[in-house]
């Protein structure tokens, strides 16, 4: 009675393998809290951390959070491919129920809670060192983005031992997510963990819009901005014009499951297709808000390892842009098959195949940015290589699926499997890898193992090959996606091989991992003492590593699209810095407990509310209304970065800038010239 | 202090502060181009904008969904049968001049005048309540006719847009409510200031929520 629908019957004594894989996590978790408070690490953290609301600091945890999470989603993965390699007219070992399970988890990890916290991470990360600025817009509502990401995580990862996770797929489709086909608590953990992040997502988006739009550096024009600002910003407005999508559509599934509302039911004259129709309207922005951060770390990455410019700048911005647009008018196609009629049909197919143009564009872009460039093959570049290539093949098989009478064929086949990992693998998480190895020495203040990095990525290029290209190949001899079991002898070498392409993958995760290790053991030989460490090309390397809280002692006052490059260059010329600022205080926002505190009555809230438990329904938001007003109420809201301070922080950097420039000055010269094709 | 003075002093004959006005040296205003950052004001101004477009966003949805849904009375009663429209008069007019009041209470609050600041928010709150009231009052008598969410999707999609809606005013009341008491302990200082403003956005925002809803909701279903 009190505790709602909850009883000991919600742990799933019944089936081992959750329970054991829960029971280790959850014995890793007390374990890593129970050295925290031993070695007295938890004021540190407390105050350095998790009540932190510096951009950089919430952008490593956003990062450490999609690693973590990527795992989980990476161990699903593991058991859907080795289950299918052994349900050949057999039973396998998962059965149906957990594995509906394990496919719609796979899918809401990925995407929510891996793919998204690894573009929000680096954009928090990054956007306001190249803007030239000391945080973003609304420094406290970034810390509680992240935890009520955090809290949509957790919520996931309770489900796994109390109760059970949504069978219904990574888009509950109605109406098999309504109550009648979904009495289990599974759709409704996964619907407040979606809504619950949601509103943090959300939060960034404004946040992120409201900085690149009026808080960059002076003299920082909309078209001085490092591409990364300008995928960061069409993302961003992405989200605030697609995620209240995705809440509205989820809010009336909840109305329905939990009120007997009826807009998805099969009864009461509900329609489905609108739940179709609308999470799609959302989901295929959500596309490009992962993609289009990931084409920006890419812009990036390539024109500095090419040692150029970003060829076709403004082309890239327009592409960027019409992206942006383009993607709100094709989400048809990922229901082609629903019976809207050729004209229909056919309006969307065009606008598919037509979003491929400015992708197009970009690809050209950086191939002409290498085109004539000294490329120097890093980790991040080599990351960037595999996508150009891979995310080649990936667009191909997706303008093959925007001619509707095609799609007709393999809707809803292991072809489509393949075309959409295809793009977000290659894309997003080649992406974020790039993006992590190439700024991981401006957070830390030490280069990634370039040996690990590259066996890592080897791994992976060879790893995602071996795993989809035979599910391309299976699609098209008409296997269908989320099968537990199946019989049909052809198909079983296809599957076989994309079982070995997984242990690929496992090998590259391994690599990740122990570049990880080697690296932190390693940190003494590996630091970067200079700040720039890849020879960069944007503002973010104008500062130490890593940087100070306030990023720039001094605003930089931005005369050209490269900023940090002319800078660089006329000090190797006239070998000496510019002259010394004066320095004045700055004033910083103060650390805040607000966003985890939210958070916390937010966890509480979502639980209560899956398991049908009011009062405590109740008390959560009335302790969320109290952290509002008890926020509000406060007195101050910065601290001021003495003078002194500022100018202690910023001598140092400058010390050992002209150190390496003294020690560099011949050869970066005459790089440099080299470079830009000036005679020396 | 009168209200007529008030409402003079309100306007002072200086230049627009921010530099948000128009014409002139715009790429060099803060916030535009190359002037750097925005002055906070701006930043929480343009900040709270974009939440609001987010918001209208997700009524946009619950619209939509309410067109499509709008014939799906599945033998249930429909809304011409049990719309009363001098109800839905009287609520237009509660809210309409609570927008207006509130107005009110931002020039008081820009003449720095703590009286008259509280007494226009009270007013607003009170208009507000009223609307509320009424609303729910509406949402009764419809339930006795035989009108639910459960009944039918047509009713399912009314009650959650014009829920949604009313909703929204519940935690604006919320909002005004602690509000007032910030503006009543903490005095008009810049960041009360720049709440103020946000909360004045989100009320008039509730507003323009309120005509399209009764456009499409009560005149277009009214008509049909």
């Amino acid at each position: 009675m009190w505790l709602g629908k909850l009883s000991l019957n919600a742990i799933p004594f019944d089936q081992p393998i959750p329970l054991v894989a829960g029971g280790v996590v959850f014995l890793v978790l007390l374990a890593v809290i129970a050295w925290i408070i031993i070695r007295g690490h938890l004021p540190y953290l407390w105050h350095e951390w998790i009540t932190s609301v510096d951009h950089k600091r919430i952008g490593v945890m956003y990062t450490i959070l999609g690693l973590v999470m990527l795992l989980r989603g990476f161990v699903d993965a593991i058991m859907m491919r080795s289950q299918q390699a052994l349900a050949f007219r057999a039973p396998g070992y998962l059965p149906p129920e957990h594995y509906d399970q394990v496919f719609s988890a796979h899918g809401t990890i990925m995407i929510f809670f891996a793919a998204m916290p690894l573009m929000i991470g680096l954009m928090n990360f990054a956007v306001p060192l190249q803007l030239g600025v000391r945080d973003v817009a609304f420094p406290t509502f970034n810390s509680t983005s992240f935890w009520l990401t955090a809290t949509g995580a957790l919520l996931v990862n309770i489900s796994l031992v109390i109760g059970e996770f949504s069978r219904a797929m990574w888009l509950p489709y109605p109406p098999l997510s309504e109550l009648r086909y979904s009495p289990g608590v599974g759709v409704d953990y996964y619907l407040w963990s979606l809504q619950i992040a949601g509103v943090g997502t959300l939060l960034t988006g404004i946040n992120f819009v409201t900085t690149i739009l009026k808080i960059r550096a002076p003299g920082m024009s909309y078209l001085r901005m490092p591409v990364f600002c300008w995928t960061a910003l069409a993302a961003n407005l992405l989200i605030i014009a697609a995620f209240p999508v995705l809440t509205a559509t989820l809010g009336m599934l909840l109305l329905d499951r939990y009120l007997g509302f009826h807009f998805f039911t099969n009864a009461g004259g509900g329609n489905m297709m609108m739940f179709v129709n609308l999470i799609w309207a959302w989901g295929h922005p959500e596309v490009y808000i992962l993609v289009l951060p990931a084409f920006g770390v890419f812009s990036e990455v390539i024109a500095t390892f090419s040692g150029k410019p970003l060829f076709g700048y403004r082309s890239m911005v327009a592409a960027t842009m019409a992206i942006c647009l383009i993607s709100f008018l094709v989400w048809l196609h990922h229901f082609f098959t629903m019976g809207a009629g050729g004209d229909v049909n056919g309006v969307f197919g065009i606008a598919t195949a037509i979003i491929a143009v400015p992708t197009g564009v970009k690809i050209f872009n950086w191939m002409f940015t290498m085109y004539g460039g000294r490329i120097r093959f890093t980790t991040p570049m080599l990351w960037a290589l595999g996508f150009t290539v891979t995310f080649v093949i990936g667009g191909m098989t997706g303008v093959l699926l925007s001619v509707p009478p095609a799609d007709f064929l393999v809707h809803n086949s292991l072809f489509l499997v393949a075309h959409f990992h295809n793009v977000i693998i290659a894309g997003v998480l080649f992406g974020a890898f790039a993006g992590i190895t190439y700024w991981f020495p401006k957070a830390f203040g030490f280069r990634l193992h370039e040996g690990w990095g590259k066996a890592a990525f080897w791994f992976s290029f060879a790893g995602f090959y071996v795993t989809f290209v035979p599910l391309y190949a299976v699609g098209l001899l008409g296997m269908t996606r989320r099968l537990q079991t199946y019989d049909v002898a052809a198909w079983r070498p296809w599957v076989l091989a994309a079982g070995v392409g997984i242990l690929v993958l496992c090998i590259a995760l391994a690599c990740q991992v122990m570049q990880f290790i080697v690296s932190i053991r390693q940190r003494e030989s590996l630091r970067d003492v200079t700040g720039d460490p890849w020879n960069g090309r944007s503002l973010e390397w104008s500062t130490a590593s890593p940087p100070p809280a306030f990023n720039y002692a001094v605003l930089p006052n931005v005369q050209g699209e490269e900023p940090y490059w002319e800078i660089k260059r006329r000090a190797i010329e006239t070998q000496q810095l510019v002259a010394e600022p004066d320095y004045k205080s700055i004033e910083m926002p103060r650390n805040s407990p607000t966003g985890f505190i939210t958070a916390f009555f937010c966890t509480i809230t979502g639980f209560a509310l899956i398991w049908h438990i009011w009062w405590l329904v109740g008390l959560g938001l009335f302790g969320a209304y109290v952290v509002f007003v008890w926020f509000a109420w406060r007195d101050r809201e910065e601290q001021i970065i003495p003078a002194d301070e500022v100018a202690r922080v910023d001598r140092a950097r400058r010390r050992v800038r002209e150190q390496w420039l003294a020690q560099n000055a011949r050869e970066q010269w005459l790089a440099a010239h080299a470079e830009t094709g000036e005679p020396a | 202090m009168s209200a007529t003075e008030v409402l003079r002093s309100a306007h002072p004959p200086d230049i627009d502060p921010y530099r948000v006005g128009h014409g002139g040296g715009h790429d060099y205003a803060t916030g535009h181009g190359e002037g750097g950052p925005a002055s906070k004001r701006v930043i929480v101004g343009y900040g709270f904008w974009l939440f609001l477009l987010s918001d209208i966003v997700l009524f946009s949805c619950l619209f939509a969904a309410h067109a499509v849904l709008q014939t799906a009375t599945a033998g249930g009663p429909t809304g011409p049968q049990l719309f009363d429209p001098r109800s839905v008069a009287l609520e237009t007019a509660c809210l309409l001049t609570s927008s207006f009041t509130c107005g009110l209470s931002a020039v008081a609050a820009g003449a720095r005048n703590q009286l008259w600041t509280q007494v226009f928010l009270l007013v607003t709150g009170v208009l507000g309540l009223s609307f509320l009231l009424l609303e729910a009052h509406d949402f009764a008598a419809m339930m006795a006719r035989g009108a639910s969410p459960q009944v039918s999707a047509f009713w399912s999609s009314f009650f959650a847009v014009v829920g949604c809606h009313g909703s929204h005013v519940t935690v604006g009341l919320l909002w005004l409510g602690t509000m007032m008491a910030q503006v009543f302990f903490k005095g008009f200082r810049p960041s009360i200031m720049r709440r103020l403003v946000c909360f004045n956005l989100f009320w008039h925002m509730l507003d323009i929520i309120w005509v399209a809803l009764f456009t499409i909701v009560y005149l277009i279903g009214e008509g049909r």
